[in-house]
């Protein structure tokens, strides 16, 4: 075999580089957890030179990481192109995320909206009340891999908050973590709701109340600014923000700004969808190992987004990814018209077929399918490495019922 | 005297005595394991965590890696990354891996021939462990072409020099006391030069194993106990000389020639080697040596020439073997253990040759240090050192 013998400078040692990840303070809920404790005992026995070791920790009762995988028909041909059935080949992630025992699925996630409760006030304005819990939280972020997060009500991102343009917001927030944690809103309000220190930063069984009136109108985002900022932000505490306009104070833009309108007439018409870029540095050395939208990685994959073809799509997204500057979206066989931060009701780029966000940045996307061809439509992200890390998922565009 | 009163005891009443500790010490571990006293220590910190890849198998199906487990309870891999892309793949047996349990995780990935991939190991607690594939190149399988093409490169690199340095042997059969000084101290000079090269490479070797092998204390305790044990077989009936001090030297020559025929196999199955010709003669040249030293405790003896054939194959044919152990089961922590065992028979004929050399000259102790014997010692670790360029990469 013709060996090119250039390549010789190259690094050849087979060591193994390691890196665990750092102990957390306390978890709340801890499917590994559960055998730690014969870890302790393993090593203690294991240090007597006795059999019960092997046998101990063979009882260990930690899931199957092979099960319900089933690898395509034994043999597989990794260079042949069409020798998988699914759509992503043999690159993909082995099993399936556990959504019942994190207590979220981003399927729902998708279309959950955090609307809190309202009352009227005597001026007539709305209040509108939000709580939110910061809850430490082991999750299942991809099959198998579970990362011990910090979560606004137990759920990685956060609650999707929405309200409505020049209404007073209310929000009670309540720290059952380990650690100090706060809300930081990206709207605009005075100094002592900022969420920083000595304006809405709690300690750990504290609570405070946000309040401030919800302006500017756009797609928007709160999260956590204690320090350490890059690991809280990490760990999970960040969510959408968005603030609907109010058609009244837009005349000149009524009709548009009334689709935004959750609740509408007008809005029921689209199909809307909240999507956070995330991912999660596994092994606590400042990359991340799994990118996803929505916390899994592949979730939309393994179950692609039923888009009704006849109505057209809003994404309200938000890049939450640490460590990598940029993250971004690319949408297959179709383009779209990006409103970036979502604060104007005229498109910042039309016809556009991938956005890119900084941290932090977000924006919202329109776009329909309506002369398109039944079939399955991936978005992804156009950083091939985040794509194939987890941030990719399927649309699967058919007629309404079909 | 206490000595009588403990031979007295009949062997019952013995063996009771064992066994009431033994079960004392089962009793406790028992009742550690069922109560855990440790609870209290459960500080909520994740296992430890380790994975050590011991082989890499790259062919048409994909990358297959033997991975063992070393963590502080048994292992889950989750997920298995190849160039930062998440990818399929199966686990021989499924389910974690207990502390110290090889498995095969075999991942259909296209891998690209000449170039360098990157696996990522990730685990149920988001730990990863990465395996450099240096050079993707198809790893050599046991077919009959292969196994004779390897064999040729083993007798070129072990059998050819000791055979040529061997055919030094009626040349120096009629050197005087000095000359013969001088070939017995070359020998223990290149024999300096493997023992340090081969304790390195076991420790270096070792160091790549799973540390439930304990690689530095196996190397050091492995290369003690051969040596000693050599040591005890050696004097069984007095003092080697001659024909058998030869073959000792052999044995020790042949253990190396092993491990260095493992070196090679292990990276022409890495890829990391083209195994160019200058790189095969290198070796051939660095061997020559090990035949004249092989030969230097014969000279006063009639050695026959079947006795010159199977020190040939006693010292050079373990080359051949280490080429297809090396190739075909490469695993870190067993060519360190060869490697260990044979640095310990060279430290036992450095004894022997020495003690020879002493016992060769009526003024003993200042012999040693007499210009024949330093120029003998210092030229062959020089000689060692300067055809061993030849042949790092």
């Amino acid at each position: 075999m013709p060996v090119d013998t250039s390549k010789r400078g190259r690094d050849v040692s087979s060591a193994v580089e390691t890196s665990l990840p750092t102990a957390p303070p306390a978890l709340v809920t801890e499917p590994v957890s559960a055998s730690r404790r014969a870890l302790l005992v393993g090593g203690l026995v294991a240090a007597g030179g006795a059999a019960v070791a092997a046998s101990r920790a063979q009882s260990q009762a930690t899931p199957d990481p092979m099960a319900g995988h089933a690898m395509p028909g034994g043999a597989v041909d990794p260079y042949s192109a069409h020798d998988s059935g699914v759509a992503h080949g043999n690159m993909t992630m082995v099993g399936q995320v556990d959504h019942a025992r994190n207590g979220f699925d981003p399927t729902a996630m998708l279309t959950d909206w955090e609307t809190g409760r309202t009352e009227v006030l005597p001026d007539g304005r709305t209040l509108r009340t939000f709580e939110v819990d910061a809850i430490d939280m082991e999750i299942e972020i991809a099959p198998g891999v579970f990362f011990p997060a910090w979560t606004f009500n137990g759920r990685v991102p956060g609650p999707a908050l929405r309200a409505k343009e020049g209404e007073r917001l209310r929000i009670i927030f309540r720290n059952l973590g380990s650690h100090p944690h706060s809300m930081h809103f990206h709207g605009i309000h005075s100094a002592r709701m900022d969420g920083v220190q000595g304006a809405g930063l709690i300690d750990p069984g504290e609570e405070f109340v946000y309040e401030f009136d919800a302006r500017p109108f756009g797609c928007h985002l709160y999260h956590c600014h204690a320090l350490p900022l890059k690991r809280h932000m990490h760990k999970g505490m960040y969510g959408l923000f968005v603030v609907d306009p109010d058609p009244a104070r837009h005349p000149e833009f009524a009709a548009v700004a009334a689709s935004r309108v959750l609740g509408s007439p007008e809005n029921a018409e689209w199909q809307e969808l909240a999507m956070v870029m995330n991912g999660f540095d596994t092994n606590f050395d400042g990359e991340n190992e799994v990118y996803a939208v929505n916390t899994v990685g592949q979730a939309y994959m393994n179950a692609p987004i039923r888009i009704d073809k006849s109505r057209p799509v809003r994404i309200y997204l938000m890049n939450a990814t640490e460590f990598d500057p940029i993250n971004s979206f690319h949408l297959h066989g179709n383009f779209f018209d990006y409103y970036d931060t979502g604060s104007q009701l005229t498109p910042t780029l039309r016809t556009v077929d991938v956005i890119m966000q900084c941290q932090a940045q977000r924006g919202i996307l329109e776009f329909s399918f309506a002369d398109h061809e039944d079939g399955l439509y991936m978005f992804h992200a156009h950083q091939a490495e985040f794509t194939e890390l987890g941030w990719m998922g399927f649309f699967d565009v058919r007629e309404a019922g079909a | 005297m206490t000595d009588q009163t403990q031979h007295s005891r009949p062997p019952m009443t013995r063996l009771l005595l064992v066994l009431v500790p033994l079960a004392v010490m089962l009793g406790a571990f028992v009742w550690i394991a069922s109560l855990d006293p440790l609870r209290g220590f459960n500080n909520g910190a994740p296992p430890v965590e380790a994975l050590t890849v011991e082989r890499t198998i790259l062919d048409g199906s994909g990358i297959s890696l033997s991975v063992r487990a070393g963590g502080s309870e048994a292992m889950v891999v989750a997920q298995v990354a190849v160039d930062d892309a998440y990818w399929t793949f199966t686990q021989e047996p499924a389910g974690p891996i207990a502390r110290g349990e090889a498995v095969w995780l075999r991942i259909p990935y296209p891998w690209v021939l000449g170039e360098a991939h990157h696996v990522n190991l990730l685990t149920n607690t988001g730990a990863t462990f990465g395996h450099e594939i240096g050079v993707a190149v198809s790893t050599p399988s046991p077919t009959w072409g292969q196994l004779r093409l390897q064999a040729v490169i083993g007798a070129i690199v072990g059998l050819l020099p000791v055979a040529l340095g061997l055919m030094f042997y009626p040349a120096m059969k009629g050197v005087g006391r000095s000359g013969m000084n001088f070939l017995l101290a070359l020998t223990v000079g290149l024999l300096a030069f493997l023992l340090i090269d081969m304790t390195a490479e076991a420790l270096e070797l070792s160091g790549d194993a799973a540390a439930i092998f304990q690689g530095s204390a196996m190397v050091w305790l492995a290369a003690l106990a051969s040596f000693l044990l050599l040591m005890a077989i050696g004097r069984w009936r007095g003092n080697p000389e001659g024909i058998a001090l030869a073959f000792y030297i052999a044995l020790g020559i042949g253990l190396h020639n092993f491990g260095e025929g493992l070196a090679i196999g292990g990276a022409f199955a890495a890829g990391s080697a083209g195994l160019g010709t200058f790189l095969v003669l290198g070796f051939a040249l660095h061997n020559v040596t090990e035949g004249i030293g092989i030969a230097a405790p014969m000279l006063r003896a009639r050695p026959t020439l079947w006795i010159f054939a199977a020190l040939t194959l006693l010292a050079g044919g373990p080359a051949v073997l280490g080429m297809w152990a090396g190739s075909l089961a490469y695993a870190p922590q067993w060519s360190a253990l060869a490697l260990a065992v044979g640095a310990g028979a060279i430290l036992q004929v450095m004894v022997e040759v020495s003690a020879y050399l002493v016992r060769q000259n009526p003024d003993r102790q200042t012999a040693l240090i007499s210009p024949s014997v330093l120029a003998g010692f210092l030229g062959g670790i020089a000689f060692m050192y300067a055809t061993a360029a030849l042949i790092k990469i």
